[in-house]
């Protein structure tokens, strides 16, 4: 961890501006997420105001509803504010649990080699063949019925889309550190294979997860949008999300009404633009390959840049 | 890669072999996520609605009352006949749905690739080769725009534009209600129909219709290519060929034409295959921002009355396009890429 600190405090030029921005963006909504009862004016379901006055439905932004109110009555800027932690809880639980299960997953079947190694291997990319919203979809569809509609559920459906690629990663570097010499010496010292895969592997191959999980976190922020707007994510009395009231800002849309769009659109975007920018400062603060060449002077600018095109192309 | 021609085949067959397990891989998925959890579909669509004898009835009649390996056997065995099932709320085969919608998503993902293509193409170049210029920075931005904007986001923003600044320009469905009710039929699909029954005014509504859905997806879709294109004319650029071009006094805007591009277009091709995935992931969202009646709406239609066989059946398929349209690409490519070919 220490050294992971100061690997980033090391940073130069323009890896280190993009860090800081992703991060202070992403600390904002951290701390919109955290407040957002003393930030937020309303409740995210709050219809009425204290003194039971119905709120006016789509009223427009300005005194009292800073951004106005949508067709449900709601105050537009607090659904905006508990949206973030809404965000958040969802992409937090799906990314630990993702790496949780692909990490060991990867770990175990690279190790092992032989037909299990295979068969995972087959499984996975069949999976990732599967564009990764129809399988969000499937697994919503399912979890809606089982766990109801809420946080759980929606993380749960991102998870299975997660785990094929820390599989991926893990798994192809330890097949790569399995031949290395200090892993042979491990061997040669007697050491149990849980030893070696706990001792010797985890620490070598885990150094792209970091990476992974943020540019995972920016996809879950628009995977979990996306289910929302589809009607299968968390429903609006159990929290707010940003997808599910731009759904509802559709038909509004349509006669020309542009606040209740505006807002948790713009949030997502800012959300996962921060997010994408913490994830591609730390590729180039913490992946050897990149960290090497900024060595060489010459070289710097050209290697960062094509693997960074390449690191955010979706699949 | 100095392999013969032998390799070439063999290459191509054993792509093609492998579709089979692969699909059998995601069949079996699809099919125990959706039935192997506890509750059945039958309940999940009517339950509340119908009596449990009414429910049992229906369960017979779908065969879901057997053990759930038979079923499974014989959803295997439908699939390989091209058959997805009959839905369980209103009792339409699949493939109907399919027929009757897949036009609509058809020329919507066409339109939207053409668009993504002319627009990002191009651009992509521009970005390329004048790298870390001002129209640089300015197209990567909005290539990264494109990644974080959602796509419904986009495509409301344009309609509320559209609707200031257009005012009747429409903004919602495939055709205006007189236009479906007057074209016939024929191929199932809305433009070919209008095309045939050569009405211009119909022929010119389908086409407005298709602008502002086919634009959203296409602003989508050209992010992804001006990323791909750019990096790879980069990438191209660096080659020794181009130097030896370069070299030999050819002037730098054949240079970039005729060597880097034409280089850089074949890795594109590859990834722009991979983009059906994308696509139609895509394809649903835009569907259901612009109300447009394809498959991604009839999924959704399904998925909120919760039923189970209509949503395997449309994911079935979904599914095959993905890894039919997957393998097609790595043979096209197996062809046209001139390092396998010698």
């Amino acid at each position: 961890m220490r050294n992971l600190l100061r690997q980033i405090w090391n940073t130069k030029g323009l890896a280190r501006w993009i860090l800081l921005t992703g991060t202070i963006i992403t600390v904002v909504f951290v701390v919109f997420a955290l407040f957002a009862p003393w930030i937020a004016p309303f409740d995210f379901n709050q219809t009425r105001d204290a003194s039971g006055v119905k709120f006016e439905k789509l009223g427009s932004p300005g005194a009292g509803h800073l951004l106005g109110t949508n067709d449900q009555f709601f105050d537009i800027f607090s659904r905006v504010i508990w949206g973030a932690r809404t965000a958040l809880e969802v992409v937090l639980l799906s990314v630990i649990l993702s790496v949780a299960i692909g990490v060991p997953l990867g770990l175990v079947s690279g190790f092992l080699g032989g037909w299990v190694d295979r068969v995972l291997v087959f499984v996975m990319d069949a999976i990732y063949t599967v564009p990764y919203l129809l399988l969000a979809i499937i697994f919503a569809f399912m979890l809606n019925d089982k766990l109801g509609s809420g946080i759980v559920a929606a993380a749960l459906s991102l998870v299975a889309i997660y785990i094929p690629q820390y599989f991926r990663v893990v798994r192809n570097t330890t097949v790569s550190a399995r031949e290395a010499t200090y892993v042979e010496a491990a061997r040669a010292i007697g050491a149990k294979p849980t030893t070696i895969m706990r001792k010797y592997l985890f620490g070598n191959v885990v150094q792209s997860v970091p990476v992974i999980g943020t540019l995972n976190a920016a996809d879950a922020v628009g995977t979990l949008a996306a289910l929302g707007f589809l009607g299968l994510g968390i429903q609006p009395n159990e929290a707010s999300e940003w997808g599910y009231d731009l759904s509802r800002a559709l038909d509004d849309a349509q006669a020309g009404v542009w606040w209740p769009a505006l807002w948790p659109g713009l949030a997502i975007i800012l959300l996962i633009t921060a997010l994408t920018l913490v994830g591609e400062g730390l590729n180039e603060t913490l992946n050897p390959a990149l960290r090497r060449r900024r060595l060489r002077k010459v070289q710097f600018t050209d290697r960062v840049r094509t693997s960074d095109t390449e690191e955010v192309a979706p699949r | 890669m100095s392999s013969g021609s032998g390799s070439l085949s063999r290459y191509i067959a054993i792509r093609i072999l492998l579709v089979v397990p692969m699909m059998w891989v995601l069949l079996t998925l699809v099919f125990f996520l959706l039935r192997v959890a506890p509750g059945d579909p039958v309940s999940a669509a009517f339950g509340g609605k119908l009596s449990e004898e009414a429910l049992d009835v229906r369960r017979h009649n779908l065969g879901i009352d057997r053990p759930l390996i038979v079923q499974y056997l014989e959803y295997l065995g439908q699939v390989a006949r091209f058959d997805f099932g009959k839905t369980i709320s209103d009792n339409r085969p699949v493939l109907d749905l399919v027929r009757d919608n897949g036009g609509a998503t058809l020329t919507l993902t066409i339109g939207a690739f053409v668009f993504a293509v002319i627009v990002g193409i191009p651009l992509g170049r521009l970005a390329g080769r004048y790298r870390d210029s001002w129209g640089d920075i300015f197209i990567r931005l909005f290539g990264v725009l494109t990644y974080a904007a959602p796509i419904f986001w986009v495509g409301i923003m344009l309609v509320l534009l559209v609707v200031k600044l257009f005012p009747g320009w429409p903004t919602s469905g495939i055709a205006s209600p007189i236009t479906v009710f007057t074209v016939q039929p024929k191929t199932h699909v809305l433009l070919l129909d209008a095309i045939f029954s050569g009405d211009g005014t119909a022929i010119s509504d389908v086409l407005k219709h298709h602008v502002l859905p086919c634009f959203t997806l296409g602003l989508l879709l050209s992010g992804v290519i001006i990323r791909l294109v750019r990096v790879n004319v980069i990438q191209a650029m660096k080659g020794d060929y181009v130097e030896a071009a370069r070299a030999r006094g050819i002037a730098e805007r054949h240079v970039v034409r005729r060597h880097a591009f034409r280089n850089a277009l074949v890795a594109v091709v590859t990834v722009i295959g991979l983009q059906v995935a994308a696509t139609l992931a895509g394809a649903i969202l835009t569907e259901r921002t612009f109300n447009w009646p394809g498959l991604g709406t009839q999924l959704v239609k399904y998925i909120l009355a919760r039923d189970y066989i209509a949503v395997q059946g449309l994911v079935t398929f979904f599914a095959l396009i993905v890894v039919l349209t997957s393998v097609f690409i790595d043979v096209i490519n197996g062809l046209i890429d001139p390092r396998v070919r010698y």
